[in-house]
């Protein structure tokens, strides 16, 4: 059983991220509905969305290249990748040795990469307009990104995302500055990254202030659908990878699959409260300035860097 | 590393966020809430530094931070800022990303510059010396990037927090007459300064210190 262990917890976090994912976004949605005073369209709206869009034909404009028809695949195989390198339920996961956090980032940059040429592609202003921000926000997120996980790395000495959890969920607990620096940032960093309030709007009609959005406008049908499900999958995975580097408490420990059930329901809480700091966020703060966004990346990198600093300075 | 130290030193990475804050806030209102925590965790830090060493009048001189660090200079730059008129006034910060760089550089130089004292000292605050003198600089770069007199001013109380802290966790804080007059002179000086804003105002009509250049002699 032992040696199949790893093999199943992967199976099961593959599951766990392709239909968890969209049941986590509807709850966002849910929870956003409730504070600002307007009926949900329940938990399980997304599902339903992927489901139509699954069904629908594609348009394709006429000078769409390969790389238009190719990015909805690759964004998908990458997110899902990225799934199973995170430890959502268990430390045990057999891709851990190959792909640390680098690879991790490099994984969502791939995708991100492929996305902006794709909106580039069509040819169309908006889809151009939008790769350029895409890539102007990127440009500040991934160094403030690889600062935060590399912190971590510091206090437990790898850069292995595995070991990283398995050292702060089971080793000596310690209040660490670097740690809670780290934390401020990857919030910051996660809101980028998944294009939420401050930074972008994910549920924008305005192609003016769109980021994310304005690259995927000439979507439709599989296409979209496959998009749209990498996109709940990723605000999920940054979710997951957030609680597991920072509240890793009561993932299952290597080999230990009758913990599984627990680390489940673990979860399960964490994510509830996730979503609602996450509205709580959300609802709280207004859609920034395209050119505020430097800014707020800034303190991001500035966090990331303190936390790096007050490691070698504080502990 | 026991509890007291981590709380410590988690205190002091509170002290050197709230200086980053102060040097990246654009609101007033904004800079006296960040300056009230900033001594409220300094006077927290001294109460613990207090206990840990059984250093007694440490107590005091925390209880006197709070009182005056918290309560009492906040209060009067308050009222400051309400009878000048200034309390929805948003300054113009130039290139707050470049602030942050050349902030994280002061904390770095700072680590570096301490390095020695931290080899030589025993105490369990070594550690946090580097964060006090970090937190002296960035007011100091605070009150050379703000041209705002009042933002000016409390560059200025956040450098003596700094080096409070400093007093603090490098010798486990000044006899207590020194801090007593420390503490006087600078409810003296936010007193002083208070005057100085109206006489500013009244002479530019602007709080802006940029408008002292034109205090020099015609050629």
């Amino acid at each position: 059983m032992n040696v199949f262990s790893p093999l199943f917890v992967m199976c099961l976090q593959f599951i766990a991220v392709l239909f968890a994912a969209p049941a986590f976004a509807g709850w966002v949605r849910m929870v956003k509905c409730w504070f600002q005073g307007r009926k949900s369209a329940g938990l399980f709206q997304p599902y339903r969305d992927i489901f139509k869009l699954l069904h629908k034909d594609v348009v394709l404009a006429e000078n769409a290249s390969w790389i238009f028809r190719f990015t909805p695949f690759l964004v998908f195989g990458t997110t899902v990748l990225a799934g199973v390198i995170i430890p959502i339920l268990s430390i045990d996961l057999p891709l851990s040795a190959t792909a640390d956090a680098i690879a991790l980032v490099a994984l969502f940059t791939i995708a991100r990469f492929f996305t902006a040429l794709a909106g580039l592609d069509i040819g169309t202003a908006f889809g151009g307009m939008g790769s350029s921000r895409e890539k102007t926000v990127a440009s500040m997120s991934e160094p403030a990104m690889l600062m935060a996980i590399f912190t971590v790395s510091l206090v437990s000495q790898s850069t292995s995302i595995s070991h990283m959890v398995n050292v702060i969920a089971h080793g000596e607990f310690v209040l660490r500055p670097s740690l809670a620096f780290a934390l401020l940032a990857f919030i910051l960093i996660a809101l980028a990254e998944t294009g939420r309030i401050p930074v972008d709007n994910p549920a924008t009609h305005l192609e003016l202030t769109m980021i994310h959005e304005a690259m995927i406008l000439e979507y439709s049908g599989r296409h979209l659908a496959l998009i749209e499900w990498a996109g709940m999958m990723k605000l999920f995975l940054f979710t997951t990878l957030g609680i597991a580097l920072f509240f890793p408490w009561g993932i299952a420990a290597a080999g230990d699959i009758t913990f599984l059930p627990v680390a489940i329901l673990l979860l399960l809480i964490k994510l509830f409260f996730a979503g609602i700091g996450l509205v709580l966020i959300e609802t709280g703060l207004a859609k920034m300035r395209l050119f505020r966004i430097q800014e707020f990346l800034g303190s991001a990198f500035l966090f990331a860097t303190l936390g790096l600093l007050s490691y070698f300075m504080l502990e | 590393m026991n509890i007291a130290a981590q709380i410590n030193s988690i205190l002091a990475a509170l002290v050197l966020l709230t200086a980053f804050g102060l040097l990246v806030q654009r609101r007033i209102y904004g800079l006296l809430h960040l300056f009230a925590w900033q001594g409220l965790f300094l006077s927290i830090s001294t109460g613990v530094v207090g206990y840990v060493a059984r250093q007694h009048h440490l107590y005091i001189s925390s209880i006197l931070t709070l009182a005056l660090k918290v309560i009492v200079l906040p209060y009067i730059l308050h009222t400051l800022i309400v009878r000048l008129k200034i309390h929805k006034e948003v300054e113009t910060v130039v290139n707050i990303p470049t602030t942050m760089l050349m902030g994280i550089a002061l904390v770095i130089f700072s680590y570096h510059l301490t390095a020695p004292i931290r080899e030589l000292s025993t105490l369990v605050t070594r550690s946090t010396i580097a964060v006090a003198l970090a937190t002296v600089m960035l007011g100091l770069l605070m009150m050379i990037t703000r041209r705002h007199a009042v933002t000016q001013i409390i560059g200025f109380l956040a450098m003596e927090n700094g080096l409070f802290f400093a007093a603090t966790s490098a010798t486990y804080g000044m006899p207590l007459v020194v801090e007593l007059g420390v503490g006087l002179d600078i409810l003296i000086a936010a007193f002083i300064f208070g005057i100085f804003f109206f006489h500013i105002r009244e002479t530019f009509d602007s709080l802006d210190v940029e408008q002292m250049a034109r205090l020099k002699e015609e050629e």
